[in-house]
């Protein structure tokens, strides 16, 4: 049970009898990933160790990070296709401004410090999802074909940014006064990567807001039944713009993440990372009609895609044997639950 | 009846027949042992107000779902369909209230759809169109076999409906009240292709809440109310008043106006209040209606579909956008504000379906009743767990639904239940004015009284209360006026002592005199 959301465990919870198959199809996520980790870890001796498991943590972190705006968008019914580009966009936005801003009118080139660069780069991110927003609540766009045009546009407009090329320097100078950019990607609190401290940051707000405030609860019930909500005073499309901005937001602050990594920011950066943090979400448990679905198991999910093709990777198996591998791990996780709410839906 | 030359209709052969048949889903007893024949070559109305089981008893005819009980005789002998193919492959088709029209095929591709004839090059499509020409020469309708459905006007798409209903040479032809969408002119179009059929052996069955018109075509009358047969007659013996008297019975007790009490300030005022049609028509669904509610008032809407009772509700509810009048709520004009700052106000509205407008179903039961009311327990950032608990086992007691408690899966209720959860849900913001749309709609008679007792016991606390309704017996329970609604016009209003013939009379549905 450890992926169900809060609605569903009080209202399976009550009078079903322990069943085996149920609780392995509830926490299916949970299960895979501890197979997963087992089955490594007896194949490489380097698997489960502590410097291992946070090095796949902070790969994991990307992934994740837009798993969670996805999960967002999917919890409402919808989906947001352009999450990868906008990553790269916000990345290279990044890398242009840690390389000055020229102003020629002026005649002077503006460093901002890092921090301002994480806002500036956060409000454009959060910018082109309000307009993914904006085009599927007011415009009655199909989510689907919105954020599939912005995917396409924002993968141009980063391209034309760089004219295909990457910025290599982003470490800043000290005399600017903008060193620092190194620091998310590199630093570690604790021991711990502060990718994997951003990552689990959001995530316990994002489980917060699901959980406790009433815009998760406005969020949970316009998925579920947006035409309910809209007349119990549900204010469905304001909650909608709200989560495709945060879904932008969220790929904002991947960019900037994965670029820290790097020490790059290049306009093909994130490519089909969308059908990552879609796979991540599915293999979570969320069901992409809406309304069902946790940042615990979205959580699980990432982790299961991230640990498996590490694993795999260190095992030394060919990298196309672990698409092939990814593809089977989603399939049967959408199988799962088709199976789970299937049964759910004969029995309403 | 006219066209049809039997002298002795009840000497026909009988085709089709129900012995003893039940329906039962779960707890809830759709129908209770139903017996009547279908004659051959005659019309036989099924009449019955809404959730008395006529779709049921049409649907489990056809195939599409099987008796708990009982058993259908076809041509005197025992059949079982599993499905409604097996049905039709023993000449019975049904023509659903909602067309089974693919809007965006032609004519022919509609007709054949699913058993298309296979020439050496695939389909034969020269044969079937020669096949549809034929079928609607008989049906004397002037249609291309080649014209997309979603050209046609609704009549012809219904003529359509009949025309692949007679291509499986359909020998019983059930039909879910085809006039509803038809006009006048069209309706007798239908009812002179209805006579055409019955004179070549065909059989009819036929639905309609239009009595009057029903009453101009059918042979035999079938009138079922709460999943039972009430009566069985040949059309000879039987007039309007009979079939009223059987539909609503006369013990039917919903409960009286609550009284004891006087009417408080008027706490909703519509002025004039206009909706234009929301498809783009070049009408207006609510035309300048004007009607003050005060609070404790009981005010039902009584209307035939299409009159416009939704529209005005949901207009009024700030879901539908009115074209002019105002709405004015305890003197302060709302007709501006969403539908949250209304519900705030104190306009609350429970709508018709509750599977589609009412319940999340991702939800659970008690996440159902606090849906509406969630900035009650809201302090903060947070939602407070407590008051949410509180609020929700309060109504929970107060709406009186039957479930496990408040973490049940809103699908483990009844329907009646269910109800109650989204009036609950609604009551649960403390109205000050609450308009219920429809809300008797496929709950059972207990239930029923249930929810008619809770919005009296309100209107005693001081809330105005309106709801709509087609089923004329629930006008004469706990209303004090008595609204009749008309292509969008309020066509007559009546107080408590009215009878039901008079209602009927004024909605337009039976101008008997």
């Amino acid at each position: 049970m450890s992926d169900t959301s809060i609605s569903r465990t009080a209202a399976k919870g009550s009078a079903q009898p322990f069943s085996l198959v149920r609780l392995l199809l509830e926490g299916r996520a949970f299960f895979a990933l501890i197979a997963i980790v087992a089955v490594f870890s007896y194949l490489s001796p380097n698997y489960l160790t502590v410097s291992n498991l946070l090095i796949m943590a902070s790969h994991v972190a990307i992934y994740g990070i837009l798993a969670i705006g996805m999960l967002l968008v999917i919890l409402n019914g919808g989906i947001d296709l352009s999450v990868g580009s906008v990553l790269a966009l916000c990345g290279v936005l990044a890398g242009a401004m840690m390389q000055g801003i020229e102003l020629p009118t002026f005649g002077v080139i503006l460093f901002p410090p890092v921090w301002a660069v994480v806002v500036l780069t956060c409000a454009i991110g959060g910018l082109v999802g309000a307009l993914n927003g904006a085009l599927i609540a007011w415009f009655k766009v199909p989510a689907f074909v919105a954020t599939l045009g912005v995917m396409y546009v924002a993968r141009g407009v980063a391209l034309l940014q760089t004219n295909g090329l990457t910025y290599n320097n982003l470490s800043g100078r000290p005399e600017l006064g903008n060193t620092g950019f190194d620091w998310l990607g590199f630093n570690r609190l604790a021991g711990i990567p502060i990718s994997v401290v951003v990552l689990a940051t959001i995530a316990v707000l994002t489980g917060l807001m699901l959980s406790r405030s009433s815009f998760g609860r406005w969020l949970y019930a316009s998925g579920g039944n947006e035409r309910a909500a809209d007349l119990s005073g549900v204010p469905v499309k304001r909650v909608k713009i709200t989560v495709y901005t945060i879904s932008g937001i969220l790929a904002a602050v991947a960019g900037l993440v994965l670029s820290s990594q790097l020490t790059s920011a290049g306009p093909t950066a994130g490519t089909t990372y969308e059908l990552t943090a879609i796979a991540a979400v599915v293999i979570g448990g969320a069901a992409l009609t809406g309304g069902r679905g946790t940042v615990r198991g979205t959580m699980l999910g990432a982790f299961v895609i991230g640990f498996l093709s590490d694993g795999l990777v260190i095992i030394g198996v060919s990298s196309y044997w672990q698409t092939v591998f990814t593809g089977a791990v989603i399939v049967l996780a959408v199988l799962m639950n088709s199976i789970q709410y299937g049964k759910g839906g004969r029995k309403s | 009846m006219t066209g049809t030359p039997a002298a002795k209709p009840d000497t026909a052969e009988v085709v089709l027949a129900a012995r003893n048949v039940a329906k039962s889903y779960g707890q809830i007893h759709a129908l209770k042992g139903v017996n009547f024949d279908i004659h051959r070559g005659q019309v036989t109305t099924l009449f019955g107000e809404n959730g008395a089981g006529k779709s049921t008893l049409m649907k489990i005819l056809s195939g599409v779902i099987q008796p708990t009980s009982g058993e259908i005789m076809l041509d005197g002998q025992p059949v079982a369909f599993t499905n409604s193919t097996e049905a039709r492959d023993r000449g019975i088709s049904i023509i659903h209230q909602e067309l089974s029209l693919a809007p965006n095929l032609s004519v022919r591709d509609n007709i054949f759809m699913g058993r298309e004839i296979k020439g050496p090059m695939g389909v034969d499509f020269a044969e079937e169109e020669r096949q549809v020409r034929k079928l609607l020469e008989e049906l004397e309708e002037d249609i291309d076999p080649l014209t997309p459905v979603e050209e046609l006007r609704l009549g012809q798409q219904q003529i359509v409906e009949i025309a692949r209903a007679l291509s499986v040479d359909s020998r019983i032809l059930i039909m879910d009240e085809p006039t509803s969408a038809l006009s006048a002119t069209e309706v007798e179009v239908l009812f002179k292709v209805i006579r055409d059929l019955t004179a070549k052996g065909v059989s009819i069955v036929y639905i309609s809440h239009h009595l009057e018109e029903a009453l101009q075509i059918t042979n035999h009358a079938v009138v079922l109310r709460d999943g039972t047969m009430t009566a069985y007659a040949p059309r000879a013996e039987i007039d309007l008043e009979w079939i009223v008297r059987n539909m609503v019975g006369e013990n039917y007790d919903l409960g009286s106006p609550p009284g004891g009490y006087d009417f408080g300030k008027v706490a909703l005022s519509l002025r004039e209040v206009t909706v234009a049609d929301p498809k783009g028509g070049d009408y207006n669904v609510v035309d300048k209606l004007s009607l003050d509610v005060r609070a404790g008032e009981v005010v039902c809407i009584y209307g035939l579909m299409g009159a416009g009772r939704t529209e005005l509700l949901e207009t009024v509810a700030g879901r539908l956008r009115s074209s002019g009048g105002e709405v004015v709520l305890e003197g302060k004009e709302v007709s501006h504000l969403s539908i949250a700052e209304r519900i705030a106000r104190g306009l609350a509205l429970v709508p018709e379906d509750r599977q589609r407008d009412g319940l999340v179903q991702t939800m659970t039961v008690g996440q159902n009743l606090s849906l509406a009311s969630i900035a009650a327990f809201t302090k903060g950032l947070f939602t407070q767990r407590k008051a949410e608990q509180a609020l929700i086992d309060r109504t929970i007691k107060e709406v009186t639904v039957k479930t496990s408690g408040g973490g049940a899966a809103i699908g483990s209720l009844s329907g009646g239940n269910q109800q109650k959860v989204v009036i609950g849900k609604m009551l649960a913001t403390q109205p000050k004015v609450i308009m219920l749309d429809e809300p008797s709609r496929g709950i059972d008679i207990g239930a029923k009284a249930e929810v008619f007792r809770l919005l009296a016991e309100g209107a005693k606390r001081g809330l105005a209360v309106v709801y709509s309704t087609s089923e004329v017996g629930e006008c004469l329970s706990i209303a004090h006026r008595i609204i009749v609604m008309h292509k969008g016009r309020i066509s007559a209003e009546f107080d408590s002592t009215v009878t039901k013939e008079q209602i009927m009379a004024a909605s337009g549905e039976s101008v008997a005199a």
